[in-house]
């Protein structure tokens, strides 16, 4: 099981952002997250400007995995980087 | 809006243009739920799996059905949300990609 630190970047409305919480919680995979379109003002533009550092499109969700960086529910590349 | 009632009632309408609902209709009514929540927090349906900035003029783009969901739906068969999906998608005639962001990044607004 991987001991890397996982950050979601995520959307409360995005049907991929839903995705990918199921499929992390259905591996028993602990993760942070934090769902952007509820955040406002100062808040918001922190976190994105975090988000375009990984991900210049800006997109979700953007996933950091340890040093990996996946933009999207891709579940192959995420199993990958879990090493699952 | 009740979601049954906007699903019937976009089927009508994008049907007949050649964008069905994906044949995953538990995800649709999520979306269209989704749809309706950001109706409710902003005045109209942007896009679900994109960030709005809340004001209209820069958020036209990404209204569902997004400007993004034509080039989306020929090249890859299904829109970035895969909500509105070509028949051919539905049917597994063709891989279910995922579908990258087309919007540009300028267009994202804070």
């Amino acid at each position: 099981m991987s001991e890397k630190p996982i950050k979601l970047y995520s959307l409360s409305t995005c049907s991929h952002c839903k995705s990918t919480k199921k499929f992390l919680s259905d591996c028993t995979i602990l993760y942070e997250f934090v769902d952007v379109d509820l955040l406002e003002g100062e808040e918001r533009q922190a976190i994105l400007e975090d988000v375009k550092k990984f991900n210049p499109k800006c997109s979700f969700p953007t996933i950091i995995i340890g040093d990996t960086v996946i933009v999207g529910f891709k579940e192959e590349e995420i199993k990958e980087a879990l090493g699952l | 809006m009740e979601v049954e009632k906007l699903y019937e009632m976009l089927k009508k309408i994008q049907e007949p243009k050649g964008y069905n609902f994906n044949i995953d209709k538990k995800r649709v009514f999520e979306l269209l739920e989704a749809l309706i929540k950001n109706k409710d927090r902003y005045g109209y349906m942007v896009c679900p799996c994109r960030l709005a900035s809340g004001s209209k003029e820069n958020d036209r783009d990404i209204i569902c059905p997004c400007v993004y969901r034509k080039p989306d739906v020929e090249e890859y068969g299904s829109c970035y949300c895969n909500l509105y999906v070509s028949t051919d998608w539905n049917q597994n005639k063709i891989p279910h990609e995922y579908v990258p962001e087309r919007r540009p990044p300028e267009k994202i607004m804070f």
